[in-house]
């Protein structure tokens, strides 16, 4: 008994979730930069907490920092908004209708199955480098489980709730906004927060190889100026962003209409 | 006025080569409270689903007269809207808002939860939960109430309470109830008439009908007595009862 309450009320508590993560966060750099002050590695390759700093400022001074998470973010949102705009409502095609689905889904897992870094050289065949290869594999890495997350939440939804609905009159689109719709969202904004750390996984790779700019590219840049302090630099921009947006997704969760999905 | 809200003529519902119910004939006044028992598998949902026209029979006809509305075991009200959103349900057809509210507020105080009319359906406990379906079943027009196993997923104490708020809801609100149940004290409590079904193939065993005032006592002699009736027709007590000593 007492076990549970504990760790509820320390999960409550302001020290336990801002002062603990930081005083781990804090020790793990201390111990890093002396491990690099031990000179148990090369420098070149193992670069200090200073190092990381000295880049991180140097980076952000002459603003090449803010332009490349501003490219990074907006090939993740164009690309992840084009697939959540299509996959959703096509997930739901799928759900409602058994024949699509039976038709679509094999296709549907295959392409999810299939990893997005594999479209690569066809991303920049088809659109070279830049924005649109980038927003293509982003595409690509969100739109297909988007569309089995959804196509699934619309065939578990407890059949009571459409019995009930048939009761009391829902058809047509009133039961697709009023009933369906409602019904799936908490799991519609679970499938979007694992697609969106997805994405934004993905987006450095792409980068990487399809771009001229972004945080994927800083890191590519740096290892080619043999930069390591740049590349952590860009390592902990990306962490950050990406625990960010997890963050922001999360509020979604806090509706008290969609509640009910995760309570129980 | 109609004669019959319900009328079941031989009906029978296979499904394959199994036989779930058979030959079930049955006629339901207007205002009468009736309750069908029986032990597990003997097709008490297939007769629901029957009724409520969600299935057809393999044979016979249904014949049925008014509104319904259905009472679904638990989980039946829409987890994304709140107690008042779930009874404005039962109000979709009044086309005033200012109406509605009116009814609505009606119905919450008839069931005393007013003070959770913003509150969603987990945040209520069971009971809660099943006095805001019967408040949204029965606001508004309808003229029939179906039933299945409304409070068996509450614990005994709040199911007696259940029992006498049902009563009290259908002396306001007067409706055509059929309750369909595998709790025999239950249905001796509220019903007017209780039909009991045999074991699969569900046939109709027996009928017997209550006369004394609802809402009866548990312990009420014509209680406990159809109680006694139902568990002989179903081979669980014998006509001597058990445990008298002479």
């Amino acid at each position: 008994m007492g076990a549970p309450a504990q760790d509820a009320s320390a999960a409550r508590s302001g020290y336990a979730r801002y002062f603990l993560p930081l005083l781990v966060m804090l020790g793990a750099t201390l111990l890093w930069e002396a491990l690099s002050r031990a000179g148990m590695f090369p420098a070149s390759a193992f670069p200090s907490p200073t190092d990381v700093w000295r880049g991180f400022v140097e980076k952000a001074r002459h603003g090449s920092l803010l332009d490349d998470i501003v490219a990074s973010l907006f090939r993740v949102t164009s690309g992840f908004g084009l697939a959540a705009v299509l996959g959703i409502p096509i997930g739901l095609w799928l759900g409602l209708r058994v024949r699509v689905r039976l038709a679509l889904l094999p296709v549907v897992n295959f392409f999810r199955s299939l990893s997005p870094l594999a479209w690569i050289p066809f991303a920049i065949l088809w659109f070279g480098i830049g924005d649109v290869p980038s927003i293509f594999l982003i595409f690509m890495t969100a739109f297909f489980p988007l569309v089995l997350a959804t196509s699934v939440a619309v065939s578990n939804v407890p059949s009571v709730y459409f019995r009930v609905a048939q009761n009391y009159d829902f058809k047509g689109v009133e039961f697709l906004t009023q009933v369906t719709l409602p019904a799936i969202v908490p799991q519609v904004i679970t499938a979007l927060r694992v697609t969106a750390g997805l994405s934004w996984v993905v987006v450095v790779a792409a980068e990487m190889i399809a771009g001229r700019d972004g945080l994927g590219f800083l890191i590519w840049d740096a290892r080619n100026q043999l930069r390591p302090d740049l590349v952590v630099v860009g390592m902990v921009t990306i962490g950050c962003i990406g625990v960010v947006i997890d963050r922001l997704l999360v509020q979604l969760t806090r509706f008290p209409s969609v509640r009910w999905g995760y309570d129980r | 006025m109609i004669a019959e809200r319900f009328r079941l003529d031989t009906v029978s519902r296979a499904f394959g080569a199994v036989d779930v119910l058979e030959t079930v004939s049955l006629s339901i006044r207007p205002g009468e409270f009736l309750a069908v028992v029986g032990p597990s598998g003997c097709g008490k949902t297939t007769l629901l689903n029957l009724l409520s026209g969600f299935d057809r029979p393999t044979t016979g006809t249904i014949a049925r007269n008014g509104a319904l509305r259905m009472i679904h075991q638990q989980d039946g009200l829409f987890p994304w809207l709140t107690a008042a959103q779930n009874i404005n349900m039962g109000l979709r057809h009044v086309q005033d808002p200012e109406q509605r509210a009116l009814q609505r507020n009606d119905m919450l105080k008839l069931i005393g939860l007013e003070d959770f009319a913003e509150h969603y359906p987990h945040q209520l406990s069971g009971g809660m939960r099943q006095r805001v379906e019967l408040a949204r079943a029965l606001a508004g027009e309808s003229d029939i109430l179906l039933m299945d196993e409304p409070f068996s997923a509450l614990d005994y104490i709040t199911r007696l309470r259940m029992r006498r708020e049902l009563a009290r809801l259908l002396h306001e609100r007067p409706r055509t109830v059929v309750l369909v149940t595998h709790d025999i004290e239950e249905a001796a409590q509220l019903a007017d008439r209780v039909v009991v079904l045999s074991s699969r193939p569900g046939r109709v065993l027996s009928e017997l009908t209550l006369t004394s005032p609802r809402p009866r006592d548990a312990t009420h002699p014509e209680v406990v007595g159809t109680m006694h009736t139902v568990l002989v027709e179903l081979g669980l007590e014998s006509r001597v009862p058990n445990g008298a000593t002479s």
